[in-house]
């Protein structure tokens, strides 16, 4: 696969301040997710890669357009949704997106009928004549996503778009981020300091820390080679069953309270933990099944360049 | 893709070309104007004076209806420098008010909510971006100054014959000009305050503020001074200095709507005086622009 993010030692410095420090890598994802905590250089990172921000060094290609030599292919292929508010308060949501859609180059009549399409896909087909002033903090989220997707581009930039979305709206994001990606019709750069937003969305990750590169996981590879844990609790678990439970394949750490720790090969599934447990007459009160999640390569990762500095 | 689907599918047919970009922000603000019952009937009311104009040019070349009127026609108005010269003054003093109108609402609506990066991360460049909004300040008020002005002309020459405009071969340059200087340096004013200050109402005042206040300052300074360079704070008096000059009328003959008459008092202000600043007006409002519409504000 192509590479989505191209980086040539990018470096970004606003005045003394040096803000993204020599970026270097080839990154080529479906989607690829940028985490890193507040002030790690995610926003500036994509504000450079769509020409927003010019790099005081390096170079960097996104989406196999050059960031210096190639600005409008690059903006005309993009869609890009803002981290923070991004609207005309007088403007009625149809007619911001098709504003917008009609700037990416469309012409006055496929940009109306893009319009009302991306407006009913993200939701706000029954508001789309109301002023944008008047929306909720939800529908100003969806808007700017619809405003985005308008064009039909080739590459989405996302900034923060779960920001200030209560849970049912952040599900609602998250499945529409899923939906453009099933697609496969659009490739996604998605921006987060929300590890599980970046998890359900994304195939690959790019950590950043302090405006350097902490860390890139494929996440499909980490999760296909990744090991599953099970914490599990239980009653009357004997000798016997313990020992069951290492022949199926498990690593087992457990404890004398009756609680432990199962690492779970390929292709055995908790089902199969019940039954071991029915056939010895012990009780499951608890079983939480995980994996070596995102958060714990975050927090290895920010470590490592800690220690690195 | 229909609705129905509400699916992502790519767009994959024709586009508009890039170099015509611009009038998508400036067709934008067109309609919103458009929607703005009050301003309709301003710009409509902006049309009486070419009107009573025409009317008086036509009154004059017209026996039977002088006769009908029992009018002298020796004692109309002349059709010569100092007419298009008052019609100038009045339609941009008109024009002002327009502008005042529709200027603020152009960049500051764009500013307020921070819409500004979606323009400028689509194929659209700050200039595309800043021409649009221009052209919409630049048509209004071209609509009320110098097109109805040579229109004026056009009809006093069809009517006078070639004579007249062989006798008066400054005034369409004059009109032209002196539209274009007054309309270039207000269209960047008013939209470099609508970008300073980025809030509709408080761009509207501003712009009364600089002209008026300016005014009222630089004629203090020149009676607490005893000087006349005061008057370089006086945009209406550096706009009405150049239009003097441009039309061949003695300056302190004062000329054009009271909004620009150029007043004798104190001495004049020197013409390339009134150049440089109207010049290094426009220039500041450009590096205003330039420093505040942009897509990604920075702290360094």
């Amino acid at each position: 696969m192509a590479p989505l993010v191209e980086l040539e030692g990018l470096e970004v410095r606003f005045g003394r301040r040096t803000v993204l420090h020599g970026l270097s890598g080839s990154f080529s994802g479906e989607a690829i997710g940028l985490l890193g905590p507040n002030g790690a250089g995610k926003t500036t990172l994509i504000h450079t890669l769509l020409g927003l921000v010019a790099p005081s060094a390096g170079t960097a290609r996104l989406g196999g357009f050059d960031i210096r030599r190639e600005t409008r292919p690059l903006k005309a292929a993009t869609g890009y949704m803002p981290e923070n508010d991004a609207f005309i308060a007088s403007m009625t949501g149809v007619g911001f997106v098709r504003l917008m859609a009609e700037l990416a180059g469309l012409p006055p009549k496929a940009a109306m009928e893009r319009a009302h399409e991306a407006l009913f896909f993200v939701g706000l087909g029954e508001a789309r004549y109301r002023r944008l002033g008047t929306y909720s903090t939800g529908m100003k989220q969806m808007v700017k996503l619809a405003q985005a997707v308008a064009h039909g581009p080739s590459l989405l930039v996302l900034d923060e778009p779960t920001n200030g979305l209560d849970p049912p709206g952040r599900e609602r994001m998250l499945e529409l981020i899923r939906q453009i990606r099933a697609t496969g019709q659009a490739r996604l750069l998605i921006s987060s300091h929300l590890l599980r937003d970046v998890e359900e969305t994304c195939d690959q990750v790019l950590i950043l820390k302090d405006g350097r590169i902490a860390a890139f996981c494929d996440l499909d590879e980490e999760r296909r080679t990744h090991r599953r844990w099970i914490e599990l609790e239980a009653r009357g678990a004997g000798p016997a069953f313990l020992e069951e439970i290492r022949r199926s394949g498990c690593e087992v750490l457990w404890t004398p309270n009756g609680r432990g720790r199962l690492t779970l090969p390929d292709g055995l599934t908790t089902r199969s933990l019940f039954e071991i447990a029915a056939r010895h007459g012990v009780q499951l009160v608890r079983l939480s099944y995980k994996r070596d999640s995102l958060e714990e390569l975050f927090f290895r990762a920010m470590e490592s360049l800690d220690a690195d500095l | 893709m229909p609705i129905y689907k509400r699916s992502y599918e790519r767009y994959q047919g024709p586009l508009t070309p890039e170099w015509l970009r611009f009038l998508v922000p400036a067709r934008y603000a067109w309609q919103e104007l458009r929607e703005r019952r009050f301003f309709g009937l301003f710009l409509l009311g902006t049309l009486l004076c070419p009107v009573i104009c025409a009317l008086l040019i036509y009154l004059r070349h017209n026996l039977g209806a002088l006769e009908a009127l029992r009018l002298d026609a020796r004692k109309l108005v002349p059709i010569d420098e100092g007419f298009f010269l008052f019609f100038l003054g009045f339609q941009s003093m008109l024009s002002f008010f327009v502008a005042a109108i529709a200027g603020p609402g152009l960049v500051a609506a764009d500013l307020t909510h921070g819409a500004l990066p979606l323009y400028l991360a689509r194929p659209l460049t700050r200039r595309s971006y800043v021409l649009g909004k221009v052209s919409v300040l630049v048509i209004l008020m071209s609509l009320i100054t110098w097109v109805p002005g040579l229109l004026l002309v056009g009809l006093q020459w069809s009517l006078e014959g070639d004579a007249w405009l062989e006798a008066h071969r400054r005034i369409a340059f004059a009109l032209l000009a002196g539209s274009w200087i007054w309309i270039l340096v207000l269209s960047l004013m008013v939209l470099a305050i609508s970008a300073w200050v980025r809030w509709k109402p408080l761009a509207g005042a501003a712009l009364f503020l600089i002209f008026f206040l300016g005014g009222a300052l630089g004629n203090a300074s020149n009676e607490l001074l005893g000087t006349h360079w005061g008057q370089l704070l006086n945009l209406s008096h550096l706009v009405g200095t150049v239009w003097v000059n441009l039309f061949g009328r003695a300056a302190q003959t004062g000329a054009g709507a009271v909004f620009f008459r150029v007043q004798a008092r104190g001495g004049q202000t020197p013409e390339w005086a009134a150049w440089a600043m109207l010049i290094g007006v426009g220039l500041l409002s450009l590096a205003l622009l330039h420093r505040k519409l942009r897509a990604v504000e920075t702290v360094r």
